[in-house]
C-alpha cells in the first residue's frame, strides 16, 4: 500500500496536504510513525537506524517519533522543534504531510507547517484531555482557512479503549471548536502507539463504526477548497527573451483564465486581452490553480513584478490600509508605527501596524486588550501600506489573502497577517464576551434558541441500497405519511440531488464520499431546523454512511437497509441502467462494477423483493413510534 | 485536455435519466477539467520557487552535481524561462573523484542545451593530498565538498544557490525550508530556521549571507523516476543496469576504477548492477539490479524498501552526520 503500485505517474492522483497539530506529547510524531510504517512507506534501513537509535536512547521498542525528529536535539530530548515534511502514497491519494511541533514556544513552526494543510490532524490525548495548546491550534488551524479539521483522540489503550472517555473529550473540543471556522469536523478514537484505527481498523473499540484515520484521509473531498471564481494573477517575472517577446511569468493562485479572456492591469488599470497561455508543456486554451504559465497580452501594457492580472469584473481590493489577524513570530517586540515590509504574493511593500485593536485569548477566545503582541500571540491590527496591496478578504481567497512580515533590519520574518473583512470589524451587534473573535457573529446561541423552539427530535432516515431496490419509492410514500400526520419533513433523492447541488460530482470514490458529505450536511441543517428528512442515496460505503452518521448525530440518524438481491433491482431496471452497465456504458455501477457494502448494523432492514413498499413504510412508521419519535 | 462547446446534449435531453444526461456532461461543465495530477503540482511549485529565486536575486546559481536530480532540476528551470534561456549559470563542483561517465554526461548535456557551467576544482585541498582512503570519508567530504562548495559561492560572488535536495532523502532535509537561509559562514542553524507560511518566501538578505533554495523539496525519488519518464529526461547511463566490475566491501558493492587502491583480500568481480545515486567513486555503491529502462527502475522502485542513500557511505559517518555536515554548509 506504500505506493501506488500500477501506476508509471502519469495518472492524475490527488495531493493532500496535512499538518500534525496538537499539544506537546500527545503523540503527534509517533502517529505520523505509524501512519508510515502501516502504509509501508519507512525505508528498511531507515527503519534499522530508528531501532538503534531508540535503544541508544533507552527507548522502549522502537521510537516512531524518530522518524520525523531529524534533528539531534529533537530525538535527545524526545520533543519536536521544527516541522518535518513527510510524503507518502496510498493507490487512492499522495500526502504531504507536515509534523509540527506542540511546545508553544515553537509556535511559529506550528503555523509554517499548517499554512498549506488542506486538513489538520489535531491529537488529543484520551487520558490528559483538552489542552490549551490543543485549542490554540484548533484556533490557528481556523484562522489559516484550514477546512477540515480531525479531533484524533489518542492514546485510547491508556483509557481501556472507554467510549466514555472518547465522548467526553470530543464533547468538550466539539463546544469551543462551535465558535472556529471550519467547514468539517470529524472525531476518531485511536492509538498511534498501538496502531488502532490509524491505518487498521481497530476491534478493541466495537462501538466505533467510524472510518479509521487513514480511510478519512483519502476519502476526504478537497476540490472545494481552491477558488476557482476570481482570476488572481501577481506577475512574478517579465520575460523577454528577443525583441519580438514579452511574457508575464506567475502562478495561477485562484480563477480562471481563458485565451481571448479581456484581463485588467492593477494598478494600472490598463485592459489587454489574452493573446496566448504557454503552460509548462506548450500552448493551453485555458489555465487554473495551481498552474505555473506565461501570459501573452495583444498590446503593451506598463505591468511589472507585484502587478497583477484580473478580470474587469471581478477585482481585488486596491488598498493602502487594511486590517488584519497577526500571528507574531518573533522574539524581538511587536512595535508599532514602525516600518516594517510586508511580502504579498510577488509584491514587497514598505507598511506599519498603526492601531492594536485587541489581542486574543486562544483558550477561551476572549478579546484582550494588550499594548503589543508577543511571540507566538494574535490580535487584530490596522497595517497601513505605503503603496497599496492588491488583496482579498483570506476567508475567500487564501492565495491573496495572507502576507507575511519582514524586519527590514534583521531580514527575519516575524509575522504572519490574514486580510479581514473591514465591514465586519463594525460592532454593528453588541459583542459578547464569546463573540467569535475572527470577526463573524456567534450563531450557536440562536441555533440553541431555535432547537428548543422547535421540534426536537427531528431525524434523518437515511435508506441505502442497490440502484432499483425500491429506496425512492418507500422515501416518496413516506415522506406522504409524515406530511399527512403535520410533520415538517424533507426528501434528499440522490437523482435530484445530482441534478443541482451536487451536478459537478462523478462517480468516483471521493465523488461519491462527497456526493454524501453533502447530502449529509444538508439533512443535518434540517434536521437543527426541525425538519425530518428521508434520504434516499444508494451510498454503497461503510465509511461514508458512518461519515454521514457523525456529521448528523448517531442521536438522529437512523440507517434503513432497502434490501433487495441484485438479480430482483436489475430484473426491475426502472432506469435501464443495469442493461448498460452490463455492456460497459455506464463506469463504476454499483452492483455491476463497483461494490456495494450492506451495513453490519442497520437499524432496520427492509426486504423488498417480498413486500410491498406500504409494508416497508409501515415497518419504518413502527420502527419510529417505538423509538419515541413523533409519528 | 480538450474542452468541448457547451450546450450540446444539456439542454437536449429530458428529465428522467441523470446519470446518462450527467455523464454527457462531465466532459463540459466537470471540475476535473480543471484536475492538475500531482505530478504536474510538483512541477508547477517547483517552477513558482525558482522563478522567485531569479526575481529576487542579483546572482542565483544552480548547484549542478551531474545526478538525475541535478537533470530534473535543470528541466524545471528551462522551463522557468522559456521561451528564454536559463537566466543564470550552472555550477558544478568538481572532486575530480567523479565517475568517466559522469563528466562525459555532463558535457554532452550542458551542450546539448545551450546552458553555462562553471566547473569549481577545490585545487588547494587537492594539492594538499586530500583523498578519502588516508584521511577518511568525513573529512574529506569536508575539505572536497563542503569547504569547496563555500569557497565557489564567494569566489563566484553568488547570493542564491538552487539545489536538487529533497526533503525524503534524509530526515534531517525533512526539517529545511524550501529557502533556507546560510550566514555570512555558510552555516545553517535548525533551530533559527525561518518561519515559511504559504508559499510566500522570504529571501531578505544581507551582504554576505547567502540563501540555499530548493525546489524539489516536496519531490521523492520516485516522483523525479516517474517526471524523467514523463518528461524523457536524459540521465547519465549509470542509472541502468549493466555488467559492471564491482567490489564488496562492508556488504557494499563498490565500482571498481582500474588503478583504484584496494584493501587486502580483495578482488574486482563482475556484478549487474545499476547507481541509485552518483557521487564519488570512492564513496557510492552500486546495488544489484536488472532495471535497463525508466519503467523497470520506476517497477523497481515500488516494490524497494530501502532508502536511497543508503548506497552512500558518508552518510553513515557518525550519528546526526548529515545534520551535522548540513550545518557546516554541506549542500
Amino acid at each position: 500500500m506504500g505506493v501506488d503500485r500500477n501506476s508509471m505517474g502519469t495518472a492524475a492522483t490527488d495531493l493532500l496536504r496535512l499538518a500534525t497539530v496538537g499539544s506537546v506529547d500527545d503523540g503527534k510524531s509517533t502517529l505520523i510513525g505509524r501512519l508510515l510504517v502501516d502504509c509501508e512507506a519507512v525505508c528498511l534501513d531507515h527503519w534499522a537506524t530508528l531501532e538503534a537509535d531508540s535503544r541508544r536512547l533507552n527507548r522502549q521498542g522502537a521510537d516512531l517519533s524518530f522518524l520525523t525528529d531529524g534533528l539531534k536535539a529533537e530525538r535527545e530530548q524526545g520533543i519536536t522543534i521544527d516541522v518535518a515534511y513527510r510524503t507518502f502514497s496510498t493507490p487512492r491519494r499522495r500526502f504531504i504531510l507536515a509534523d509540527t511541533p506542540g511546545h508553544e514556544q515553537y509556535t511559529r513552526n506550528m503555523v509554517t507547517g499548517a499554512s498549506t494543510a488542506d486538513l489538520a490532524v489535531l491529537l488529543l490525548d484520551a487520558e490528559r484531555g483538552v489542552t490549551t495548546q490543543s485549542k490554540r491550534h484548533g484556533f490557528i488551524a481556523s484562522l489559516l482557512g484550514v477546512p477540515h479539521l480531525i479531533l484524533a483522540v489518542n492514546k485510547m489503550d491508556l483509557v481501556g479503549y472507554s467510549e466514555a472517555a472518547f465522548q467526553r473529550i470530543g464533547e468538550e473540543y466539539k463546544s469551543f471548536a462551535s465558535r472556529l471556522r471550519i467547514s468539517s469536523l470529524a472525531c476518531i478514537p485511536l492509538s498511534a502507539l498501538c496502531g488502532d484505527n490509524v491505518v487498521q481498523k481497530s476491534d478493541l473499540m466495537p462501538w466505533y463504526s467510524g472510518p479509521t484515520l487513514l480511510e478519512y484521509m483519502e476519502s476526504l473531498y478537497i476540490g472545494s477548497t481552491r477558488n476557482l471564481v476570481d482570476f488572481r494573477f501577481p506577475i512574478q517575472l517579465v520575460l523577454r527573451p528577443g525583441p519580438h517577446f514579452r511574457g508575464y511569468a506567475g502562478t495561477m493562485l485562484s480563477g480562471l483564465v481563458r485565451v481571448g479572456d479581456e484581463v485588467l492591469a492593477l494598478p494600472s488599470r490598463r485592459i489587454a486581452k489574452v493573446q496566448s497561455i504557454i503552460g509548462t508543456s506548450g500552448p493551453l486554451e485555458y489555465a487554473f490553480p495551481p498552474q505555473a504559465i506565461v501570459l501573452v497580452l495583444d498590446r503593451d501594457i506598463d505591468l511589472s513584478r507585484g502587478d497583477m492580472l484580473v478580470h474587469p469584473r471581478n477585482q481585488p481590493h486596491v488598498a493602502r490600509d487594511i486590517e488584519a489577524m497577526l500571528i507574531w513570530m518573533h522574539e524581538q517586540p511587536f512595535r508599532l508605527n514602525q516600518p516594517y515590509l510586508i511580502k504579498h504574493t510577488t509584491n514587497l511593500v514598505k507598511g506599519a501596524f498603526t492601531s492594536l485593536h485587541y489581542r486574543v485569548n486562544p483558550n477561551n477566545l476572549h478579546r484582550e486588550q494588550s499594548p503589543a503582541l508577543g511571540l507566538n500571540e494574535i490580535g487584530r491590527v490596522d497595517v497601513q501600506l505605503f503603496r497599496p496591496l492588491l488583496c482579498d478578504e483570506y476567508q475567500r481567497n487564501r492565495a491573496t489573502g495572507g502576507f507575511v512580515v519582514i524586519d527590514p533590519i534583521t531580514n527575519e520574518t516575524v509575522g504572519a497577517g490574514i486580510v479581514i473583512e473591514r465591514s465586519l470589524q463594525q460592532p454593528q451587534t453588541s459583542p459578547s464576551p464569546d463573540d467569535d473573535a475572527q470577526g463573524v457573529t456567534l450563531q450557536s446561541e440562536g441555533r440553541h434558541h431555535k432547537k428548543r423552539m422547535l421540534n426536537e427530535k427531528a431525524v434523518t432516515i437515511w435508506l441505502t441500497g442497490l440502484s432499483g431496490s425500491g429506496k425512492s419509492t418507500i422515501a416518496s410514500v413516506l415522506e406522504t405519511h409524515l406530511a399527512e400526520q403535520g410533520h415538517a419533513c424533507c426528501m434528499l433523492d440522490g437523482d435530484a440531488l445530482r441534478r443541482g447541488l451536487n451536478r459537478d460530482l462523478g462517480f468516483s470514490r471521493e465523488d461519491r464520499a462527497e456526493n454524501i458529505r453533502r447530502a449529509a450536511e444538508v439533512a443535518r441543517i434540517m434536521n437543527e431546523a426541525g425538519v425530518t428528512v428521508i434520504v434516499a442515496l444508494i451510498s454503497p460505503f461503510r465509511v461514508d454512511r458512518a461519515m454521514a452518521r457523525s456529521t448528523i448525530g448517531s442521536d438522529r440518524f437512523i440507517e434503513v437497509f432497502v434490501d433487495a438481491p441484485l438479480d430482483i433491482c436489475e430484473s426491475r431496471d426502472p432506469k435501464g441502467l443495469y442493461a448498460k452497465a452490463r455492456h460497459g456504458q455506464v463506469p463504476e455501477f454499483t452492483g455491476v462494477s463497483s461494490p456495494y457494502e450492506p451495513p453490519d448494523n442497520p437499524d432496520l432492514q427492509l426486504q423488498t423483493a417480498t413486500s410491498s413498499p406500504e409494508e416497508s413504510v409501515r415497518k419504518v412508521m413502527d420502527y419510529l413510534r417505538m423509538k419515541g419519535y413523533p409519528t | 485536455m480538450t474542452f468541448a462547446p457547451s450546450g450540446s446534449g444539456w439542454t437536449s435531453t429530458k428529465d428522467g435519466d441523470v446519470r446518462e444526461r450527467f455523464e454527457r456532461v462531465i466532459p463540459v461543465f466537470s471540475a476535473e477539467s480543471y484536475h492538475l495530477g500531482y505530478l504536474k503540482q510538483l512541477e508547477a511549485e517547483s517552477i513558482h520557487i525558482i522563478r522567485e529565486v531569479a526575481a529576487e536575486f542579483e546572482r542565483p546559481v544552480i548547484l549542478y552535481s551531474v545526478g538525475k536530480d541535478s537533470s530534473v532540476l535543470v528541466h524545471l528551470a528551462r522551463k522557468s524561462f522559456a521561451p528564454g534561456r536559463i537566466p543564470f549559470p550552472l555550477l558544478h563542483v568538481d572532486t575530480t573523484l567523479k565517475f568517466p561517465e559522469m563528466y562525459a554526461f555532463r558535457d554532452q548535456f550542458c551542450r546539448d542545451i545551450g546552458v553555462y557551467l562553471q566547473v569549481y576544482q577545490p585545487r588547494d585541498a587537492l594539492a594538499s593530498g586530500a583523498n578519502p582512503w588516508d584521511m577518511g570519508t568525513v573529512k574529506c567530504c569536508s575539505l572536497l565538498k563542503t569547504q569547496a562548495l563555500l569557497n565557489a559561492i564567494r569566489e563566484g560572488g553568488f547570493d542564491a544557490a538552487l539545489g536538487g535536495a529533497r526533503r525524503d532523502e534524509e530526515k534531517s532535509r525533512a526539517k529545511e525550508r524550501v529557502f533556507s537561509f546560510r550566514d555570512s559562514q555558510g552555516q545553517w542553524d535548525p533551530r533559527r530556521q525561518r518561519p515559511e507560511i504559504w508559499d510566500i518566501y522570504n529571501g531578505r538578505i544581507n551582504r554576505g549571507e547567502t540563501m540555499r533554495v530548493f525546489p524539489l523539496s516536496n519531490w521523492t525519488e520516485l516522483d523525479v523516476w516517474r517526471y524523467i519518464r514523463l518528461e524523457g529526461i536524459p540521465v547519465v547511463p549509470m542509472y541502468f543496469a549493466r555488467e559492471r566490475p564491482m567490489v564488496v566491501r562492508d556488504g557494499h558493492l563498490i565500482p571498481y576504477v582500474p588503478g583504484a587502491r584496494l584493501l587486502p583480500g580483495e578482488k574486482p568481480e563482475t556484478v549487474l548492477c545499476r547507481f541509485r545515486t552518483l557521487g564519488c567513486y570512492p564513496c557510492t555503491g552500486a546495488v544489484r539490479s536488472t532495471a535497463v529502462t525508466v519503467d523497470d527502475i520506476i517497477r523497481e522502485m515500488i516494490a524497494n524498501r530501502t532508502s536511497e542513500r543508503s548506497t552512500r557511505l558518508i552518510d553513515h559517518d557518525q550519528d546526526a552526520s548529515m545534520e551535522q555536515k548540513k550545518r557546516e554548509g554541506y549542500f
